[in-house]
C-alpha cells in the first residue's frame, strides 16, 4: 500500500478500549433516564398496580395470598420488565444514536451488554428493591421475602437480557409492543418457573441453594449468549430500516 | 494515481422486492468529493448505508483499501464517519454531552476541543442547553460539529444540508472542499444543488452511471 | 462439494427436483400412513387399562413427534440462512413453520381429547402438554415475526435468529416444565410409565410416524414450490414455466 497517497489510516489500537466504551454507553443511558424520571417510575407503578389487582380480583384471604404471593409478584415483575423493553432501543433508533452506536469501532455485543445492564439497573433493580414492601402486603413471611428478592435479583437481569433480543428483533416494526411480548414470553417461562419454584421450595423447608445456583447458571448463559443474538438481531433490523 | 480508499464492485441491492440498483461499481479516491444523485426512491440513502455498514442486505463486493471490508470491520469503522439524516443527537442531553457520547467509543477528545467545535458551528453559548430546546437546524449543527474534529479519512454524509441556513451551507461546502484538499474522501447525498470544482458523481435511477 | 451446495441453493434446481420427488412422497406417505392407521385403529389389541381410547395415540404421537422435529429442522435451516444466506433455507423455514404450528395444535387437541376419558378432564397441566403449549407459542412467535417484516430477506434472517434462540431454550424449557410438574403434581398417572408397549402396537405407531413424515415431505415441497414461484416471479425461468402452461 502506498502510504503517501492517502491520509494515514488511524490504527484501531489508537481507539478507546471496549470497557471504556461500555462505561460511556452505560453512563449516557443512565443520564438520559434521569433527565426523564417519570419514565423510571412507570414500570414501578405498573408493578404495584398489577399486584393490587390480585387481592381485588381473586381473593384478599391471607391463606390465598400467602400461597400465591411469590407467583403474583414474579408475574407482575415479569410483565413490568416486558413493558419497559420497548424503550430499550426505540428512542435510540428514532433519534439516530443507535446508528452511531453500531458504527462505533467496538464489538457491538459489548455495547449492547452495557445498554442492557443500564436497562436492568433502571427497571429491574428498583423492582427488586420494592419487593419487600409488596411481599409484606401479600403476607409473605420474612424468609420467603428474602428468597423472593434473591430470585428476582438473579432473575430480572435474565429478563432484560432475553428481552433485548426481542426488542432488537421488533425494532421499527408496526405493533412492535405486542409482537415483542409474543416472542419473549415463552422464553421467560424457565426463569419464572424456577423463580417462583425456589420460593415455594423454601416455604416447604427444602434447601434452595441448588435452585439458586441453577438460576445463576441461567444468568451466566443469558449473559454470554443473549448479547450476541441481540447484536445480530439489531443488524438485521437496521438493514431493514 | 493513488489507491482507492473504498471500492464497490457489482453492488446489487433489492428492497421490498424492488431492485434499487445492480452492477454498480465505483471507487472512492482520497482527495475527492463525490455526490450521490438521483430522484427520490432510487436508493441514495440505502447506498450510503450499505457503504457505511449499516445495511447488510446487498450482494457484490466492498473493498476497503483493496481488501474485503468484512475482514477489517474495526479498522473501517475507526476510519469512517457517517452522518445520517437522523442526526444521532439525544434531545435530553446537551450538545456537549451528545458530542462526548458520540466520540466516546472512538477516541479521547478534550472538552476544550469539543466546545471549540460547537463554537465553530455557531453554537457558542448553547453548550449546556438540552438539545430539545434547540431548533432543528441547531440540532443538526450539533451533529455537524463532529466534522470539525473528525480525523477519519472517509466521510459518508446523508442529506447534510437539511435545515441548515445559507451561511451554514456555504461553510459546509468550504469544509468539504478543504477536507478533499487534505486528502480525505467525502461522499454526500443531497437535494441541495451542490457544485464543487472537481466533484465526482454517482447517479442512481434510470440512467445509472458513475464517473469515478 | 461447494458447487453441489450452491446448486442446492438454487430455487430453480429445487423446483425440478421437487417435481420429481413429490409423487413418490405423496404415494408412499399415503400408503404407509393408511397402513399404520388402519392397523392401529382397527386391528391392534385393546389397551388393558384404557380400552379403546388409547387408539388416539396413533394420531397424537406422530403429530407431536413431527411438531418437535419440524422446529429442529427450522433451526438447522436457520443456521444455513444466517451463515450462507441460502435462499432455499429461507423458503424452507417460511414454508414449514405453519405446518409445525398446525401439527402442534393437532397434538394438543388430540391430547385434550385423550385426556377426557383418561384423566376425566379436557386439560391437565401435565408436563408434556404444557411443553407442547409453549412450543405452540414459539411457532406462533416465529410466524408473527415473519408476517410483520415486509422485506423477505430481512424477515428470513430475523426469524432465523428467533428460531435459534428458541432452539437453545427448548431443552431449558422442557427441563424446567418437568421440574415444575413434579413440584406441583406428585406423579398421579403418567403415560410414560406404562408397561412397555406390545409389538402389535409399536409397529403401527412406527408406520404412522413414518407415513406422516413422508406426507410432511410432500407438503413441504408443495409449499416451497408455491413460495419459490411467488418470490421468483420476475425471473425468466418462472415466466417460461407459466407460459409453457405447466403447473
Amino acid at each position: 500500500m502506498n502510504a503517501e497517497s492517502r491520509p494515514a489510516l488511524k490504527p484501531v489500537e489508537s481507539a478507546i478500549g471496549p470497557v471504556q466504551a461500555m462505561v460511556a454507553v452505560f453512563m449516557r443511558d443512565v443520564r438520559v433516564a434521569f433527565r426523564q424520571r417519570q419514565d423510571l417510575l412507570n414500570p414501578l407503578l405498573f408493578f404495584i398496580m398489577v399486584v393490587t389487582l390480585f387481592p381485588l380480583g381473586v381473593s384478599p384471604e391471607v391463606a390465598f395470598l400467602k400461597q400465591s404471593g411469590a407467583g403474583i409478584l414474579w408475574v407482575a415483575a415479569l410483565l413490568s420488565v416486558l413493558l419497559s423493553l420497548d424503550h430499550l432501543f426505540r428512542h435510540d433508533f428514532d433519534d439516530g444514536t443507535l446508528e452511531q452506536l453500531i458504527l462505533q469501532p467496538q464489538p457491538l455485543f459489548l455495547l449492547i451488554l452495557a445498554k442492557t445492564l443500564a436497562h436492568w439497573i433502571l427497571t429491574g433493580l428498583p423492582l427488586v428493591l420494592l419487593t419487600p414492601v409488596l411481599g409484606i402486603m401479600v403476607h409473605l413471611d420474612g424468609n420467603s421475602v428474602a428468597i423472593l428478592c434473591l430470585t428476582l435479583l438473579i432473575g430480572t437481569p435474565v429478563l432484560s437480557l432475553i428481552g433485548a433480543i426481542g426488542a432488537a428483533l421488533t425494532l421499527g416494526l408496526r405493533s412492535a409492543g405486542v409482537l415483542l411480548s409474543l416472542l419473549i414470553i415463552p422464553l421467560y417461562i424457565p426463569v419464572l418457573i424456577f423463580g417462583t419454584g425456589t420460593v415455594a421450595a423454601a416455604a416447604e423447608g427444602a434447601p434452595v441453594a441448588g435452585y439458586l445456583a441453577l438460576m445463576g447458571a441461567f444468568l451466566v448463559l443469558a449473559l454470554t449468549l443473549a448479547p450476541f443474538a441481540a447484536a445480530a438481531a439489531l443488524r438485521i433490523s437496521m438493514s431493514n430500516s | 494515481m493513488s489507491e482507492p480508499l473504498l471500492q464497490a464492485v457489482n453492488l446489487e441491492c433489492e428492497r421490498d422486492e424492488r431492485l434499487l440498483f445492480q452492477n454498480l461499481s465505483f471507487s472512492v479516491m482520497p482527495g475527492t468529493v463525490t455526490r450521490i444523485e438521483g430522484p427520490n426512491g432510487t436508493g441514495k440513502t440505502t447506498l450510503l448505508r450499505i457503504l457505511a455498514g449499516l445495511n447488510d442486505a446487498w450482494s457484490g463486493e466492498l473493498l476497503w483499501c483493496g481488501e474485503p471490508r468484512a475482514w477489517h470491520r474495526e479498522s473501517f469503522l475507526r476510519n469512517m464517519l457517517y452522518l445520517g439524516h437522523r442526526p444521532g443527537i439525544k434531545p435530553l442531553l446537551t450538545p456537549m454531552e451528545n458530542l462526548r457520547a458520540l466520540m466516546a467509543g472512538r477516541r479521547t477528545v478534550s472538552d476544550d476541543i469539543l466546545s471549540q467545535a460547537l463554537a465553530g458551528t455557531g453554537l457558542a453559548g448553547f453548550e449546556n442547553v438540552p438539545c430539545r430546546n434547540l431548533s432543528a437546524g441547531q440540532q443538526r449543527r450539533v451533529a455537524l460539529a463532529r466534522l470539525l474534529i473528525a480525523d477519519e479519512p472517509l466521510w459518508l454524509l446523508d442529506e447534510v444540508f437539511t435545515a441548515i441556513d445559507a451561511d451554514g451551507v456555504k461553510a459546509i461546502e468550504e469544509l468539504l472542499q478543504q477536507r478533499a484538499a487534505e486528502g480525505g474522501a467525502v461522499l454526500v447525498t443531497t437535494h441541495h444543488d451542490l457544485q464543487l470544482p472537481g466533484m465526482k458523481r454517482i447517479t442512481l435511477g434510470g440512467g445509472q452511471s458513475y464517473e469515478c | 462439494m461447494w458447487q453441489w451446495f450452491h446448486k442446492l441453493g438454487s430455487p430453480k434446481w429445487f423446483y425440478g427436483i421437487a417435481n420429481r420427488l413429490m409423487p413418490w412422497l405423496l404415494a408412499g406417505g399415503l400408503i404407509v400412513l393408511l397402513a399404520g392407521l388402519v392397523w392401529g385403529l382397527a386391528f391392534a389389541p385393546k389397551d388393558y387399562l384404557q380400552g379403546n381410547s388409547y387408539r388416539i395415540i396413533f394420531i397424537h404421537v406422530p403429530a407431536a413427534f413431527l411438531a418437535q422435529s419440524i422446529y429442529i429442522m427450522m433451526a438447522v435451516a436457520a443456521v444455513v440462512t444466517l451463515v450462507w444466506r441460502m435462499k432455499l433455507a429461507d423458503v424452507f423455514v417460511k414454508a414449514i413453520a405453519p405446518v409445525g404450528l398446525v401439527l402442534t395444535f393437532l397434538s394438543l387437541f388430540t391430547g385434550a381429547v385423550w385426556g377426557k376419558p383418561t384423566w376425566g378432564t379436557w386439560w391437565v397441566w401435565d408436563a408434556r402438554l404444557t411443553s407442547m403449549l409453549i412450543l405452540l407459542f414459539l411457532y406462533g412467535g416465529a410466524i408473527a415475526l415473519d408476517r410483520a417484516i415486509n422485506d423477505e430477506k430481512s424477515a428470513a434472517r430475523a426469524v432465523a435468529v428467533l428460531v435459534l434462540v428458541g432452539v437453545v431454550n427448548i431443552p431449558i424449557i422442557k427441563y424446567s416444565v418437568d421440574w415444575w410438574n413434579t413440584l406441583h403434581q406428585p406423579a398421579t398417572f403418567k403415560l410414560t410409565e406404562k408397561p412397555s408397549m406390545p409389538m402389535e402396537m409399536w409397529v403401527p405407531l412406527l408406520l404412522s410416524v413414518l407415513g406422516l413424515y413422508l406426507l410432511f415431505g410432500w407438503l413441504a415441497c408443495l409449499r416451497m414450490k408455491t413460495e419459490i414461484l411467488l418470490r421468483e416471479q420476475r425471473t425468466r425461468w418462472v415466466r417460461e414455466l407459466v407460459l409453457a402452461g405447466r403447473k
